[in-house]
């Protein structure tokens, strides 16, 4: 033995994609991909890149960890340009490369309740996490979406938990989301912690509000990453007690008072 | 099959390593396969004082490959001696670090200090860098000044591999390389970056906050190949060829026009690991090919 780092398991895995199922719109889907050995945190991430992809596009992509089972690992992806398009016409049976789990996801205590506060695709990391939960009744969600709420992963959480569910469709929607989301975080406040993920004008507006409250709160931010391992510094986003961070190893989750948004 | 090289007094185990600034260092990937494996680890670029880079974003992507502008983010040298040096297989795979400075009387200091770590194998000054204090051109671009930093650091560290990485932004990149070869370098690397630059018409903004970047990745390596042989028929030095190596093909491909070794880049971040795949296929490839040894194969190019 020496003083070095010894060779760990390998955590990039070829994996069989199992299935895909769209979620009644073209832009949504969840791919069901072989499961991995290992276990995982919710909040934290996998990078997928299937090999197909060769040369283009370069990077692969991040996903949150939406749900996983003996049967399948669940990742859930909204199409927004060519990656996210290339991987919704993935081929059953194809082999996706894919490494995780990657980074920190949200501290959690089966004794305490939380608020969750959810923009759109910030849904997914939370699909495991509640219906996994032993006591669901600790657990509510207000969850913001701007496409029809049948595109998004919401019906299927527990019944016992305390859901919400608000469209936004225009600049007024969101104004009146915003107002809401700042009624629920003062009316939370210490009762628990809130767990946020969700865009970044979403995540601003939480942020804004838990700061002014105090309220204990941990939130997921998304930023362009190209490795995944805390290797190239293309990820960071700022922190109070540490500057630029590589968000892809030190977060995606991070306690609101360390975020500098 | 053996693919061990020797690097003018830097000797590989195979002539796979890993290019600065894509492999963090080195201990970011040790999950995903064994460091020891590797012909060379090459860390990050290290300054004298930490440094916290450029706004985010600073990476986009391009077609077959990338442009950064991380600038130079790194937790200093004390801090890379103390913290992260140690925990790096150095005594079975070479070690080099990566030098970046503003000056050449830092990049004096810090070769000094690096110069005199055990663990390090061999010092690779990235030359390549803007914002340099050198009648305002980069050291990289201009023969004179490149030669000037590579004495500098020659003298700062007589007793260790210097390996001088050079830049393509440049017009000859034939007379950049005799430069530092005539001013002590043992080993030339290249290439950095290409500048490059990419734009977002909805927004009308820049892609990356520092407006314009580096270029890497596949796009690159017909550019690099060509530098490396042009750099390969006017050097006696070894020369490491780099710029979008994806496979143990694209890797021959520099041996043969003339590169001692390579270094993997970009292509960590499409699978990371990738680059300890590219160590087992070298030899496969090789016996496939028919080569009998690295050596023979090097340089083995036919022009008409
Ligand atoms: C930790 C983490 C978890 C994520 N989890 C999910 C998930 O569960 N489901 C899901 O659908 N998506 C998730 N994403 C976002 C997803 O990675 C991006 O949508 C995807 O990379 C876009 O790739 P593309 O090639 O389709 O789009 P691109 O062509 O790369 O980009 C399309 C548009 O999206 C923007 N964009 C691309 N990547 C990002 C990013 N990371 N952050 C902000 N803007 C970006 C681009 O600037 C561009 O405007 C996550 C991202 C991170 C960092
Ligand atoms: C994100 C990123 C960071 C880099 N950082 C450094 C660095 O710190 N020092 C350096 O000499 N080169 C740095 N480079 C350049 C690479 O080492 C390499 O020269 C270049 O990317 C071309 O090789 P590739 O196409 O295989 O990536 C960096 C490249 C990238 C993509
Ligand atoms: S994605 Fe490369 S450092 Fe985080």
């Amino acid at each position: 033995m020496h003083n070095t780092c010894q060779t760990k398991s390998r955590f990039c895995d070829r994996v069989r994609l199992l299935g895909l199922d769209f979620a009644g719109h073209p832009d949504f889907v969840h791919l069901y991909l072989e499961p991995p050995s290992w276990d995982y945190t919710p909040g934290q991430f996998v990078m997928l890149r299937p090999e197909i992809w060769v040369q283009d596009p370069i990077w692969p992509r991040p996903f949150s960890i939406c749900e996983k089972t003996p049967e399948y690992m669940r990742i859930f992806v909204q199409v927004v340009g060519r990656g996210t398009s290339l991987l919704s016409s993935a081929v059953p049976d194809s082999e996706i490369n894919m490494w995780g789990p990657l980074g920190r996801g949200f501290r959690l205590s089966l004794d305490k309740r939380y608020l969750i506060l959810a923009g759109g695709m910030g849904i997914a990391p939370f699909v495991g996490l509640c219906k996994e939960h032993p006591y669901p009744g600790k657990l509510s969600l207000i969850f913001g979406h701007r496409m029809d709420r049948s595109c998004y992963p919401f019906d299927e959480l527990p019944g016992e938990m305390q859901r919400q569910s608000m469209r936004q469709t225009n600049q007024e929607d969101m104004e009146h989301f915003g107002r809401v989301l700042q009624e629920q975080i003062a009316r939370f406040a210490f009762k628990g912690e809130i767990l946020a993920c969700g865009p970044m004008p979403f995540l601003q507006v939480v942020h804004k509000h838990v700061l002014e409250t105090g309220a204990p709160a941990q939130l997921s931010v998304e930023t362009r990453m190209a490795c995944g391992v805390g290797a190239c510094l293309g990820c960071v986003v700022e922190t109070r007690s540490q500057g630029l961070v590589q968000s892809c190893v030190q977060g995606p989750v991070f306690d609101a008072g360390e975020l500098v948004l | 099959m053996n693919t061990s090289v020797d690097l003018g007094g830097l000797r590989l185990k195979n002539p796979i390593m890993s290019a600065s600034g894509t492999f963090g260092y080195g201990l970011e990937f040790a999950p995903y396969g064994d460091l020891q494996k590797l012909g060379a680890i090459v860390v990050k670029g290290l300054s004298l004082q930490p440094r916290s880079g450029n706004p985010p974003p600073r990476i986009t992507e391009t077609p077959c490959g990338m442009l950064n502008a991380i600038g130079l983010q790194n937790v200093g040298v004390e801090k890379f001696l103390r913290e992260k040096l140690p925990f790096l297989p150095a005594d079975k795979t070479p070690v080099i670090a990566n030098l970046y400075a503003q000056g050449a009387g830092e990049f004096a200091e810090l070769a000094a200090i690096l110069g005199d770590e055990p663990k390090v194998s061999a010092l690779e000054i990235n030359i390549s860098c803007p914002n340099v204090r050198c009648g305002g051109v980069q050291f990289g671009q201009d023969p004179e000044a490149a030669a000037f930093v590579t004495r500098q650091v020659r003298r700062a560290c007589p007793d260790k591999p210097l390996i001088i990485k050079l830049s393509p932004n440049v017009t000859d990149i034939r007379v950049i390389a005799r430069s530092v070869q005539e001013a002590g370098a043992d080993i030339i690397s290249l290439i950095n970056t290409l500048g490059g630059m990419a734009v977002d018409i909805h927004s009308r903004k820049p892609r990356l906050a520092n407006t314009v970047g580096g270029l890497s990745g596949p796009a690159v390596k017909p550019v690099a190949l060509k530098m490396v042989y042009e750099v390969c028929g006017v050097v006696d030095i070894p020369v490491i060829g780099l710029g979008g190596i994806c496979s143990a093909r694209d890797a021959l491909e520099f041996i043969m026009v003339g590169a001692h070794a390579v270094q993997i880049g970009t292509a960590n971040f499409m699978r990371p690991d990738l680059i300890f795949d590219l160590v087992d296929e070298l030899p496969v490839l090789l016996a496939e090919l028919g080569v009998e040894s690295l050596e023979k194969f090097r340089g083995s190019l036919e022009t008409a």
